[in-house]
Order: structure tokens, then sequence, then C-alpha cells
């Protein structure tokens, strides 16, 4: 039987590994955490509908049964071996692969980066990620009972050449209509506040959570940039930014501010992939695909193919799909089909 | 505000500051404002703490208000610049420290401009000889003077007679740090501790005893901002913004102002004046205003130097508070006795 090993048990690595397992591949996924399911074990519920993140992940976990899985592993070296590689962990197992599959998916922009924005310095600025956890457990006494108002800051580490990074990171938009929706759903008489450069609500559903956000739920959307944040005596934050559709400044005093931030590429996937020449074809820091239109989810090297955010930013839906993809490629890969 | 968030982003943005022998120009308008700073810097540089601080009286303007006002051209300034920098080469010196932070920023500007321009450093050349036949070599190393006493802090506070503390009540004396917007704000690497939360004079305070205060303005520009003051009509523009800092800074109750820049210490103390004939309105305790002090003052005070001969006279707004919490003697007698 021919051995396939999967790094990143997120969604994508989820899925490619229960798609190639039926297809009757011996799969080997390994995973850097304690659990399965990446960013989405960490989410609480999933835009435009609102589903549980939870089942989701349980359907998805319930697929992989008979794949080999190892968590809390690390791929420590990776070579080419005549037609296979070589993949040893650092548990000690040394798989012989005839495809590897990365998975790694994506990091969290580091919201501490943006300085003004005070992550990190002010106790009441959080980060989208922060907030879904207190959906998912209502623990973190940074969002306390009955806030008056409430700000999202958009384009977090996305759009941002200063930030080092140009791309746009896709979901944030659609996280933040969604997360300012839920918390008026918590706290109805809460003032919400969303700070954007522009909406990119692409996807299907998506404009009518928006229009939704705006007549049900009288979320206040300004376009334009918070330019800095700090903190009055009374620990309450003062956001100035600019209203570029009315052309003035305004400043307001929130309760809690929710920064959106984008993905970059998975640091440890990079790792990785440094060691296959593979990683720093991209300017923008993901992987480069063999071609961006019909090999994508290829990688430059022979065997070696992507599938989810490790090559862009990428929506839930997306991943899943390339996951598919990717099973299909490496399984006509293998069987020498062109 | 998390005190370690702040560390953190200070231990990202400090610089490697030589510690000794300098090539020192003064500032055009703090010789006037703040006559005995610039004489203190040097006296506890060279006669405190022994180090090699030079200076010339062929050293003049780098034009920066002219240019800030726009009224000069940048090759002017850079010319100019270039001029200081032959003299620094003429007499043996590769560290180069300016006494005022437009200076500070304008150098930055000029070195960095030449670095991603280097044909307009060779035109800077060629004007610098046809005018004055002189050449001219980069230095090595750019500080502001406040940079120095920053990295002197710890030698004289081991030197020091008096802390920043209350002796009344034994507690820290609540200081509002001003930085000058062009240390930091243009060119962040350049600066300790970055643009968001300059640790320059904090580190400052904090050796010496006192503690920091976080407003929420404290980023804001003090109201000087050239254009603002120096265009008759602007003036207001000026007033108004040093009224915000104070009406920020006012739920507080600082105890004094510490500056690093020419502009601020002036604007903060003379509009103080002005706001309290407007609006009958003063900040600090009594009806008095808040002391506005330089960094080298408040060195000079630490070091037990007299008020006096460090020109507190010459404020606005008088520092007998402070000398009176801190328990430093003066004779009110002989404050204008010159």
């Amino acid at each position: 039987m021919k051995n396939i090993v999967v790094i990143g048990g997120g969604p994508a690595g989820l899925e490619a590994s229960a798609q190639l397992h039926r297809l009757g591949y011996n799969v080997i996924l390994v995973e850097k955490s304690p659990q399965l399911g990446g960013h989405l074990a960490k989410w609480d519920r999933l835009f435009p509908s609102g589903i549980p993140a939870k089942d989701v992940l349980e359907k998805m976990v319930s697929q992989i049964n008979g794949v080999k899985y190892f968590l809390e592993a690390n791929v420590q070296s990776i070579n080419l071996l005549h037609k296979s590689y070589n993949v040893i962990l650092n548990n000690g197992i040394t798989v012989l692969a005839d495809a590897v599959l990365f998975t790694t998916g994506f990091d969290l922009f580091p919201a501490q980066k943006k300085e003004e924005y005070g992550y990190g310095i002010y106790e009441k600025v959080i980060t989208n990620a922060d907030l879904e956890n207190w959906f998912k457990t209502k623990k973190d006494n940074r969002v306390t009972e009955n806030p008056k108002r409430i700000g999202f800051v958009h384009c977090v580490g996305s759009r941002d050449e200063k930030a080092g990074n140009r791309y746009c990171s896709k979901v944030c938009c659609a996280t933040a209509v969604k997360q300012a929706c839920e918390i008026k759903q918590e706290f109805p008489d809460v003032e919400v506040f969303c700070f954007y450069m522009d909406l990119r609500m692409f996807g299907r559903g998506y404009e009518d959570m928006y229009l939704s956000a705006q007549k049900d739920y009288g979320v206040r959307f300004i376009r334009g940039r918070v330019s800095e944040v700090a903190e009055n005596i009374n620990k309450e934050l003062i956001v100035k930014a600019e209203d570029t559709l009315s052309g003035k400044p305004i400043k307001v005093t929130l309760d809690l501010l929710v920064l959106m931030s984008g993905m970059q590429n998975c640091s440890e996937g990079t790792k990785v992939a440094h060691q296959l020449g593979i990683a720093n074809a991209g300017n923008d820091g993901f992987f480069e695909t063999k071609d961006a239109i019909y090999s994508q989810q290829h990688s430059t090297r022979e065997g070696i193919f992507f599938a989810g955010a490790c090559t862009g930013p990428k929506t839930l839906p997306d991943s899943l799909s390339e996951a598919r993809a990717a099973a299909i490629e490496i399984h006509n890969y293998v069987k020498g089909i062109r | 505000m998390i005190y370690q968030g702040k560390q953190k982003i200070w231990s990202d943005y400090q610089k490697e500051i030589p510690d000794d022998h300098y090539f020192y120009v003064r500032s055009c308008i703090r010789q006037n404002l703040f006559p005995a700073s610039e004489k203190t810097f040097l006296d506890i540089t060279r006669n405190k703490l022994g180090k090699d601080f030079f200076e010339t009286e062929h050293h003049t303007t780098c034009g920066g208000i002219a240019y800030h006002c726009d009224t000069i051209p940048q090759e002017t300034s850079m010319t100019i610049i270039a001029r200081q920098f032959a003299l620094m080469q003429k007499y043996g010196y590769e560290n180069y420290v300016c006494s005022c932070i437009t200076s500070f920023g304008l150098y930055t500007e000029t070195l960095e401009t030449w670095r991603e321009f280097p044909e307009l450093e060779a035109r800077i050349k060629e004007n610098l000889w046809k005018t004055c036949k002189l050449e001219f070599a980069k230095p090595k190393y750019l500080a502001h003077a406040s940079d120095i006493i920053y990295k002197y802090r710890n030698l004289i506070a081991a030197q020091a007679k008096y802390k920043l503390i209350n002796r009344h009540t034994g507690k820290p004396l609540r200081v509002v740090e001003h930085i000058g917007c062009h240390y930091g704000k243009m060119f962040p690497s350049k600066s300790v501790g970055g643009a968001e939360y300059p640790y320059v004079l904090a580190g400052m305070i904090e050796a010496w005893g006192g503690e920091v205060i976080d407003y929420p303005e404290r980023r804001h520009c003090c109201g000087y901002g050239f254009r603002q003051y120096h265009i008759r009509s602007n003036r207001g523009y000026s007033l108004a913004n040093t009224y915000k800092k104070f009406e920020s800074m006012e739920p507080y109750k600082p105890d004094m102002i510490i500056t690093n820049c020419p502009g601020c210490p002036y604007f903060l103390d003379r509009w103080q004046y002005v706001i309290s004939e407007m609006e009958g309105k003063t900040y600090g305790e009594n009806g008095h205003g808040i002391p506005v002090f330089t960094y080298e003052e408040v060195a000079g005070l630490v070091m037990g130097y007299n008020p006096w001969d460090l020109g507190l006279q010459m404020h606005q707004i008088g520092p007998e508070p402070v000398l009176d919490k801190i328990g430093i003697p003066y004779d009110p007698q002989a404050k204008y006795l010159l």
C-alpha cells in the first residue's frame, strides 16, 4: 500500500486524509498541536449561517477512521530518496512517503505588531480569535458585562504594506460582520462600530449577512482606518479614526476593541518547506503553486502537494474543496496518470 | 495598561548608543528659550561623567524650522547639514549628537534619503564643494541628546542627591513625558522605545524614581507644529492642541511634565498661562500650573544643581511646587538675580 504523509491536521488536512484513505492509501497525518482541527477547533460559529464549528469539526474527524495520525508531532527532516520522500518525525517515526501533502494552514497575524492599536498594552483590546474563544467558553475577563460600545477594526495586518502584508486575508470582513451580529445578540443594547477600508463580501450569503448587520442589528459601518488607540483613567478605550465618507476625523470611547487579525503563512510549515526548497517562492510568504490557474495543488517539486491556506488566505469551503482536489491530484500522481 | 506589553515593545526598539566621543550641536531656539539646558548637558557629560563632548561655534542651524515651514527646499537643508558633518569630520569625530529634536528628525531623514537615493547625496557633495569648498563624511552614529542622557540615566541616578519622590507622601512623582514628534514618529527604529510608546524619557523617569503617566492624548502634538504657530492665523489651532492635551492629562493629576524637544516645553509651559487667562483654568494644584521641564533640567535637579543655575526662573509656570515636593532647597530672593 502506498504511503501518503499529510502535514497539518486542520480542516484541509482532515478532509484530504479522509479522501485519500477512501481511495485506498495508507495516510499518515502529522499535527503539531495536541488536538486535531487547527483554528476551526478554537472557533465557535461559522459564517454566513452561524453553523457551530464544533459540528463541522466532529463530522470531519468522524471521516478519518483508519487514518494514522500523530498529535504533538513535527517533521524533523524530509528529503527525497529516489522517488519517495523520507519523512522523520520528532516522535521517532520514519515514513517513506510516495507523496507529501502540505495542509499547514495559516498563523494569525500577531496583532501586537500594529503597535498603535495597543494589543497586549491595553486590556480591552482583543483579537477576532480572542472574541471567538469568548463566544465559545464565555471565559475572558476582558469582555465585561453590559458594554456600551464595541468596535471592530478590519484589515489588521492585511492590505498593509507597513505590516509587510499587501494581500487581503479574505475572511476577516465576513468574520467581523458575523461577530458584530453575534455581539449584538449577546448584548442587544451595545453600540457596535466596524472600521473598514472596503467590505469584501464576495461569498454566497455574505451580502445578506452584511445587510442584516445594518438593518436588523444596527451595526454602524465606518469607512476609514483607526489611527490610534489609547486608554483613559477609567480603562475605557479612546479610539481615533477617520470617517472617509463624511471627511471627518472621529473619536469614540469604547469598552472593547476587536482587531480582525489577518492570515499569514504558518511559520512551522514554512520551516519544513525550507528543507525542500519550496518555501521562498511567493512574495507574500505563502507557498508558490506550480501555476496559478491549472495546477493549484501542485508544488514546484514532484510528489509535493498543497491544499488550504498555506497557498494564500481561504475560506473554509475553499480549503475543503482544495483538499478534495489535492486528494485526486495525488491519486493521479501516484498512479502515473497525467 | 499592561506594563509587560510595553516592555516587550521597548525591547524591540533599543539602539546601541556609543558611550563616548561626540560632536555636539546646539539648537537654534533652545538657547533662547531654555538657555541653561544645553550648558547643563555639557556640564553633566563632561564634568560629572567625564565624557568627551566637543562643540564648535562654527556650526549653524540645521535649517529645520525653515524646511518644515516650507520656506527652503530639501536640498538647501541637506547642504546645511552636509556642512555640519564636514565640521564633525574636521574635528575628528564620528559620533554626532544634536540638541534639537527637529534637527534629529531632519538629520535622520537626510541620511535615510541619501541611503535610498545616492545620486542625491552626490549632488549635495557637489553643492557643498561649490558653496563652501568643504567635503564631508556621514556620521557613523547619530544620536539625539536625550538618547545620551537616557544612556547615562543610571550613572546620573548613582550621583543623584534627590529622587523624583514626594517627600511628604513617600510616593513617586507622577510625571507626564512628552516626546517631540520628530524624535520617533518618522523613523521609529531610530528611537529608544519606538513611535507609539517611546521609552527615552520614561526610562529616565523610572531610573530617577518617578512614575510615568499614560494618558489618552500622550502621543498628540504639543501645539507647536511649526505651521500651526509660525503662521499667525493658525495660532488658535496651536493653542487648541495644547488645551486638548491638558484636558486629557488633567484626571491623572500630574506633578510635572518632562520633554525632549525645543518647542514642546515652551508651548506646554507658555500656553498654560494663555489658557488660564482665556478660560480661567489651571491644571496643577492650588491654582498653579503644571511645571514643565527639559530632561537636562530634571537631570540637573536630581543631581543637586541650584534650580536658578538651571534657568528655571525662565519658565512661565514656576517650578517651586515640584522643588518643594522633592525637597530641593532654593532661595526665592535669588530667583531673578543672575
